[in-house]
């Protein structure tokens, strides 16, 4: 009985073990990464450190929370945050989906087509925003502003008018062939007889698609959703080089308000506060969502 | 040389006991087939053997030394998966002399050694081939030689077969038992199917729910299973089973009364029979003969004809029986038929399912194939 | 001569069945044809902005804000300004040596990591990779200080060294994540028959794991090094001038060319163009590696 029991531990540990060293590095440089700077940024937020002003220092307590909570710029940096997630969510999944049933049917020069609509996913999003506000969305010389005033509409000032939405259509453009990419994959694989035993059970185009791909796609779809997440919830550049998070604060997102307040208002307190909050935003978004998602993938 | 001990082997995983306590014994040259219903643990054992999976508690020993905490290659046996798990992306000669390559053998022997086991095989003009380019048997037979090329002290068998189509199966079937004779080597076969495990083993090894049910020669199992689970697992078509009551018993056997009130003497041990004790009748389809003064009547619901010979299933007590005939009676779905049995050829289990010893043994019972071999020899 | 109405019928219904046939014909075509415009008037739409900025790139000033027209005369006086302004081939070497180095560097720590997850998994597991995927949900932004100020204490600020640490790690967890849902799409048995074959660890990814997940483990190489290349945040706040890669370079035109539309687009052009070309030519291979893992 001992030797048994012996066997079955030592045996277990060992795998552990195993299993344990072979993670240490990735596990040990994420943690580092993350409980580094993590632990500088919870000390910095209860700090009065303001690079602006060298003589005014020390232990601040929960001012610069209390500043930051009762700054109605974050709960509108939140908002922001989440429209921006959501917006450009179903935009490239649901246009993404489409575009997969579209680039799948045979057509003439099909492949050069298909390079094509994935390339806007190699741009630096520094550029693509540089491209669509300069010379897409331009007020006066924008391509879009002359198609309008071509067909005799008024040209619209995007980001004065229709700040967000610029923004929403700027990333989806990045985004979508992401999800096109990744869903025209997973439309590979979907088996023909399951689609044939659909046509000889009377199922149209339209019936296959609802009852047989989409479905199909569900992991997929979890996959698009899980990434495109994780970027997209950091959003950055895009705003940077457009509309700096205005006017006011419509283009603001969370990631721009710590931005502005560490770097532009050089206040490290209040911006490391800021730091805090975005981090634990991020842990329940990770939780529910990123879980949620999990569940699909596991199948 | 190669034995295999197993004592008191055991396996859990968490508080499930998968395995035990299994003891069991396989001799040199011995060709032993595990069989049982799936999840019945027999891949498992098989596995543990291996060293691929961790044995929580008992000795696995073989050649009197203990594996326990050996790993696979370390054992020096091989094994043939059941998906074969050819290396897709080496050539089959690669994927026969990968072993000695990881042991550091020459170039030109390694190629030496693929060669014959290839020549055994006929694998020879397919050893430039990917094993995409390969049928399912050439599949098959590619991942046995790579068993071979081992010159492993046990050969292990994880259901090797069950991927084939049926004539493919039946020509591997024996095909393997050629090989066994050749290469003169032990060998442990896994199956769910047990007309291999009667057409290839010396000892079949009856595996359910983690525990060994019976072993012995396939001709033991056949006419003295141990119990209503073996008598009902070997033989193809399954053996019928009877409710019955106990009579009487005596020195000649026990006494029971069969549905419709006739009374049969089965030929076993009844010294703890008491009368009025319910029973169970176990008769092989094939030992139910059709008879006008037998002792069972029914109506027969429907009919298989293979030819030579014809299935009759019968309604009785709301079980069905199938009764294996000549293929040129001509019974119609709806005939009322009677039949009957020789009762040297029935069984009779207790209420625990355990088998009453037969009063006498059959002659072929001990039989192994090596035993076969020596009478063809004989003969010749 | 009797012939019976049914085959009466059938003969009359004959032509008909034919012109039936010959109209879904009709219909098959112009159905065919009208997927291949909206195939191709879909993919030009989407691609057009890239169109647009590589053709502005060729034009004068005067014509970049002109009406939108496709006729003029190429140039390349803005290649040649935005060349004398600053070295192109300093910042592109740059992008080239932190996207490739971080990529290979996060696959090398990643591949164990991946291996013991998807092969020796405990009860932990799942929970690791999740965790390691929710590090990527914090902003960049919340530790910008801490990092920024480390980097300068320890001489990291402004190095290719840096950097590539900064992108492995920022890559590290979709890395992880990728190559194990292809790792766990291999087959159980072909590691065990590995193992009953002789072959230790080391030796069963080496000639086993790797060949078998080649071409997974180059698409998520490829997709880490795209998303090196083209993040903006850490390369724009961590380096100024030595290490600085392309994300850099385009922004030093795009403030002061803001209204500089020819030169703008010729300075994008160029940063986009190694990797516009590298993910053309890869594209095949990164469905590849995504067919068999993550979506399949």
């Amino acid at each position: 009985m001992t030797l048994m029991n012996k066997n079955r531990t030592s045996g277990r540990t060992v795998g552990g073990l195993r299993t344990l060293s072979l993670q240490a590095p990735a596990v040990t440089l994420l943690l580092l990464w993350m409980i580094v700077p993590l632990a500088m940024t919870i000390w910095f937020s209860f700090q009065r450190y303001n690079l602006l002003m060298p003589g005014m220092t020390g232990f601040a307590g929960v001012e610069n929370y209390e500043y930051l909570l009762t700054d109605p710029a974050l709960w509108s940096a939140m908002g922001t945050t989440l429209l921006l997630v959501g917006w450009v969510l179903v935009i490239t999944v649901v246009g993404g989906t489409l575009l997969a049933v579209l680039f799948q049917q045979e057509f003439l020069g099909r492949g050069i087509a298909r390079v094509l609509a994935i390339s806007p996913f190699f741009v630096m999003p520094t550029v693509s925003a540089l491209v669509w506000k300069n010379m897409m969305m331009h007020p006066a010389n924008g391509v879009l502003a002359w198609l309008a005033e071509s067909l005799g509409l008024p040209a619209l000032d995007w980001f004065s008018s229709l700040p967000l939405t610029s923004i929403i259509i700027i990333v989806s453009w990045q985004w979508l062939p992401f999800a096109l990419l990744i869903l025209l994959t997973a439309m590979q694989s979907l088996d023909d007889d399951q689609v044939e035993a659909a046509r000889m059970d009377g199922a149209g185009p339209l019936a296959i698609f609802f009852y047989i791909t989409l479905p199909h796609l569900k992991r997929a779809i979890s996959v698009v959703v899980m990434i495109e997440m994780i970027f997209l919830l950091t959003i950055f550049a895009e705003i940077f080089v457009t509309t700096s998070g205005g006017p006011g604060l419509a283009t603001t997102n969370l990631a721009y308000l710590i931005y502005i307040r560490a770097l532009l208002d050089f206040d490290v307190g209040t911006a490391s506060a800021g730091g805090v909050i975005a981090i634990i935003l991020a842990n329940i978004v990770a939780i529910f969502l990123v879980r949620m998602v999990a569940k699909n993938l596991e199948q | 040389m190669a034995t295999l001990n197993l004592h008191q082997v055991t396996k859990s995983f968490g508080d499930t006991h998968v395995i035990k306590g299994v003891d069991l014994v396989v001799k040199d040259q011995e060709f032993v087939v595990f069989v049982g219903p799936s999840g019945c643990g027999k891949s498992t054992l098989l596995r543990m053997i291996a060293g691929l999976e961790s044995t929580s508690g008992g000795d696995i020993v073989i050649d009197d030394q203990r594996v326990n905490e050996l790993g696979p290659a370390e054992r020096g046996l091989a094994m043939v998966f059941q998906s074969y798990a050819l290396y897709p992306h080496m050539t089959v000669e690669d994927n026969m002399g990968f072993s000695l390559k990881l042991a550091g053998v020459s170039q030109q022997e390694r190629r030496q050694k693929v060669l014959e086991a290839a020549k055994i095989l006929q694998l020879e003009p397919l050893l430039e081939r990917k094993p995409k380019a390969l049928s399912g048997g050439q599949r098959q037979r590619v991942a046995i030689g790579r068993a071979i090329v081992r010159n492993p002290s046990i050969f292990l068998f994880d259901e090797p077969l069950s991927n084939l189509d049926a004539a493919l199966r039946v020509q591997m079937r024996i095909e393997l038992a050629r090989l066994h004779e050749e290469l003169k080597a032990t060998m442990i076969y896994v199956t769910h199917d047990q007309i291999e495990a009667m057409t290839m083993a010396d000892k079949i090894v009856v595996l359910q729910g983690g525990v060994v049910e019976q072993v012995g020669s396939p001709m033991e199992l056949y006419h003295h299973p141990r119990n209503r689970f073996v008598a009902g697992f070997i033989g193809s078509p399954k053996m019928n089973f009877l409710k019955v009551e106990a009579r009487s018993s005596d020195a000649q056997g026990v006494t029971v009364t069969v549905p419709g009130g006739e009374s049969v003497k089965v030929p076993v041990e009844g010294d703890a029979i008491t009368a009025g004790q319910a029973l169970e009748l176990g008769i092989r389809p094939e030992h139910l003969m059709l008879d006008d003064q037998g002792p069972l009547a029914a109506r027969v619901s429907v009919i298989e004809r293979l030819g030579g010979q014809t299935s009759l299933y019968v309604e009785m007590d709301g079980e069905l029986l199938t009764l294996m005939v000549d293929g040129d009676v001509g019974h119609r779905v709806g005939d009322r038929i009677r039949f009957g049995f020789a009762p040297s050829r029935a069984h009779l289990f207790d209420e625990q399912g355990l088998a009453l010893a037969g009063l006498e043994r059959h002659p072929l019972a001990s039989l192994t194939r090596q035993d076969n071999r020596a009478a063809s020899t004989a003969d010749a | 001569m009797t012939t019976s109405p049914s085959t009466a019928s059938a003969i009359r219904s004959a032509p008909a069945a034919a012109e039936r046939g010959a109209a879904a014909q009709r219909a098959q075509r112009w159905r065919k044809l009208g997927i291949t415009l909206l195939g191709w008037g879909v993919a030009l739409t989407i691609f057009f902005p890239i169109f647009w900025m590589i053709l502005t790139g060729f034009k004068t000033e005067a014509e970049a804000i002109a009406d939108p027209s496709l006729i003029f005369t190429p140039t390349l006086d803005s290649y040649v300004e935005v060349q004398e302004r600053a070295d192109y081939i300093k910042f592109a070497w740059n992008s080239v040596v932190v996207s490739f180095g971080s990529t290979l560097l996060a696959l090398l720590i990643a591949i164990p990591s991946a291996y013991a997850m998807a092969f020796l998994p405990t009860k932990r597991t799942k929970g690791t990779l999740l965790w390691m995927l929710s590090t990527k949900m914090l902003p960049s932004v919340g530790v910008l200080v801490p990092i920024y100020l480390l980097f300068r204490d320890i001489g990291l600020l402004d190095t290719r060294l840096g950097l590539t640490i900064v992108y492995t790690l920022m890559n590290l967890p979709i890395v992880v994540w990728m190559l194990y849902t292809f790792f766990k799409d291999l087959p159980k048995d072909i590691l065990e028959a590995g193992r009953m074959d002789g072959a230790g660890t080391l030796q069963e990814v080496w000639y086993l794991l790797l060949p078998l997940t080649l071409p997974g483990i180059a698409s998520t190489g490829l997709l880490s090094v795209i998303l090196s290349w083209n993040e903006a945040f850490w390369s724009l706040n961590l380096t100024t001038s030595q290490a600085a890669p392309l994300t850099a370079y385009i922004a030093s035109f795009s403030s002061p060319e803001g209204l500089f539309w020819a030169k703008l687009s010729a300075a994008s052009t160029m940063a986009i163009a190694p990797i516009l070309i590298f993910g053309w030519l890869t594209q095949k291979q990164m469905v590849r590696g995504l067919t068999f893992g993550a979506v399949k």
